[in-house]
């Protein structure tokens, strides 16, 4: 399979002060990390928070600069291109943020916040414009009439749709999903979830899907990323991950999901402890505080992503 | 000693707004018996959280109104008490924590100051007293190097170690009811499992009486002794939590069930319930989940129905079963 973006050693670092004696504050939110996504795949990047996953998919997106490491599009390294060497790009990629409050312009009626990506890259002419939004309010299951609202008649679910709408107006091939399903109910994040699938189907889109819901995770995407204090601790093909996880921080995640079965009660490894700062993360493998299985090496040295098949990649020295 | 600890009838709070009657709680009906936990499970706006802050008469008033209904706990009715008398339920034996652990702790205290004022004003212990106390039960719920940190502020403590506090704070007078708003809804996963954890072994440890409240059917299974099942403003179902995993019966509960994504089972679309939540301040007419009820059918639509007991214990709200009796 060709891929479509990939990154290498990608890092983004925040200024967030200076200490008394006045050497710089970091916050490594991004601190090296490595993978890719093939063509009409769905990788899932997930982790609690804090740990670095939003921070990269807006690298990837350069909404924010990455402070280092390069990113490739269709083959070409865009983490270096000018604002304007950027625009090209910017249209066949976007991204769905996770508030559908926050992140609708009030003032804007959703007809324009739709058709405002098509505006920015000069995409057909008004007349051109209005037929491709109503087409795509349609597919993502909003009713044309409702072209003339604003965001304030909508509920979480409808604005999350018209996000949606707004992400596939200049038919990118790569989407950010962001947290996009987590502030909505339960009833309505099915059913969001639903219009995902059914869209990357039929538009054959690539797309990074950033949760911290697991279960969302397993039902959506292909491929997973495991992310701690970020850094990636495994990657690997949906069922090897959730079969036969080898991290013991994947393990303790994937134990700490409640099931919605009250005969699984109680049938679970608890991790100790709290995640933690990225200001100042443990020496070594960063996830040794709380590892259960611990090793004096784990503390001095920091382990690699290593593979000994090149599809699961695990970063821990208990393993490689 | 009566089994039943607490019980709801036909409780009924509504919102007096300038759009209208906002009826966030019409007719809930529940009951909890002594050391079991009930969850109440919905989606936002199902009234959940007004259930529990009329039980401790928090509803903030205006606009917020209870027009209706009993609640009775070691049968006394909560709603005949004068503000004087209820004071000295609340937080004594009836306690609440909440969702967010950052915004109900006050920043400008310590978290030993809080506890210990606590402390002092149910239980008429001396200072001293006091802070003996609250250490005692901050190692409880597993906060560490208490000595040290029974003077840390809130802000110096992290989102899972102040729910731990909070948790504290709710169980230093050893109350016989513990309200629980989503306490765990705001933590990581990992952090999530060890409060969920601590809960269930200090009911046991303290016979405490739990009353859960989530949109999380996951927590629910995990934690819950019995379930009630709530849609825009009404319990719709109530069974031991058994029960409800494997024998539901009204629609929206099954629905609520198939559409949730599963770690343990494979499918390859989700179920949905169509449409959304309806508006409160206009419920449709009849049943309030007729409109998006796949067996909906005349009677649905012009006649809300009884909550009716079809088992032990085994309550629903829906007129498929109400016709077979």
């Amino acid at each position: 399979m060709e891929k479509l973006v990939e990154v290498k050693n990608l890092k983004k670092w925040f200024l967030i002060g200076k200490s008394p004696l006045g050497k710089k504050e970091l916050v490594k939110a991004v601190d090296g990390v490595s993978f890719y996504i093939e063509k009409k795949e769905i990788l899932g990047l997930v982790g609690e928070s804090g740990c670095g996953k939003t921070t990269c998919g807006k690298a990837i997106l350069r909404i924010i600069n990455p402070t280092a490491g390069e990113i490739f599009f269709n083959g070409q390294d865009i983490s270096h291109l000018s604002r304007k060497e950027m625009l090209k790009f910017r249209k066949r990629m976007m991204i769905i943020y996770q508030d559908p409050f926050g992140s609708l312009d009030p003032r804007m009626s959703i007809g324009t916040t739709i058709a405002e990506p098509m505006e920015v890259h000069k995409i057909g002419s008004k007349k051109e414009q209005e037929e491709r939004v109503i087409q795509i309010m349609e597919k993502v299951g909003l009713f044309p009439d409702q072209i003339n609202r604003f965001p304030h008649e909508f509920s979480g679910g409808q604005r999350q749709r018209i996000g949606i709408a707004r992400a596939l107006a200049t038919n990118p091939e790569f989407i950010v999903a962001d947290e996009c399903v987590s502030a909505l109910d339960v009833s309505i994040q099915a059913q969001i979830i639903n219009l995902l699938q059914n869209l990357q189907k039929e538009f054959g889109l690539t797309l990074l899907f950033v949760a911290h819901d697991l279960s969302v995770i397993k039902h959506i995407c292909d491929r997973i990323a495991v992310m701690y204090l970020g850094k990636i601790v495994e990657t690997a093909p949906k069922n090897d991950l959730f079969n036969h996880p080898k991290h013991p921080y994947t393990q303790a995640l994937l134990s700490a999901i409640p099931i919605p079965d009250p005969k699984m009660r109680g049938k679970r490894e608890i991790l100790m402890g709290d995640v933690p700062s990225p200001i100042n993360p443990p020496s070594g493998c960063r996830f040794h505080t709380r590892c259960p299985l611990v090793k004096q090496i784990c503390k001095e040295e920091e382990p690699s992503l290593k593979s000994s098949n090149n599809i699961h990649y695990v970063a821990c020295h208990l393993v490689n | 000693m009566m089994k039943t600890l607490l019980e709801i009838k036909n409780l009924k709070t509504h919102f007096f707004t300038h759009e209208g009657v906002v009826k966030a709680v019409d007719g809930v009906s529940l009951k909890v018996d002594r050391g079991k936990t009930l969850g109440i499970v919905g989606e936002s706006g199902s009234g959940k959280s007004v259930t529990a802050l009329s039980i401790l008469r928090l509803i903030p008033q205006p606009p917020g109104k209870i027009i209706g209904g009993e609640i009775y706990f070691e049968g006394q009715d909560l709603l005949k008490l004068d503000n004087k008398e209820i004071r000295k339920i609340r937080g004594k034996k009836i306690s609440m924590i909440f969702q967010e652990p950052m915004t109900s702790l006050d920043p400008v205290f310590t978290i030993g100051h809080e506890i210990i004022e606590t402390i002092q004003l149910h239980q008429g212990l001396n200072k001293k007293e006091a802070r003996e106390k609250a250490l005692e039960i901050l190692k409880i719920v597993g906060i560490p190097d208490v000595e040290k940190r029974i003077d840390s502020y809130p802000h110096e403590l992290s989102g899972g170690m102040r729910q731990r506090v909070m948790i504290a704070m709710a169980l230093s007078c050893h109350p016989t009811l513990l309200i629980a708003d989503e306490p765990t809804t705001a933590l990581d996963v990992t952090i999530q499992a060890q409060i969920i954890k601590l809960i269930n072994d200090l009911k046991k440890r303290f016979h405490t009486s739990v009353i859960l409240i989530t949109h999380d059917l996951g927590v629910i299974a995990e934690m819950c002794d019995y379930v009630a099942v709530m849609y825009a403003g009404q319990v719709v179902e109530y069974a031991e939590v058994f029960t409800l995993f494997e024998k539901s019966l009204h629609p929206y509960t099954q629905g609520l069930s198939k559409s949730i994504p599963r770690l343990n089972k494979e499918v390859e679309k989700l179920q949905v319930i169509p449409g959304m939540v309806p508006n409160l301040l206009n419920l449709p007419p009849g049943c309030p989940f007729h409109p998006r009820c796949s067996y909906n059918f005349e009677k649905c639509r012009s006649e809300n129905p009884e909550l009716i007991e079809i088992e032990d214990s085994h309550l629903v709200k829906c007129h498929l079963f109400t016709e077979k009796r």
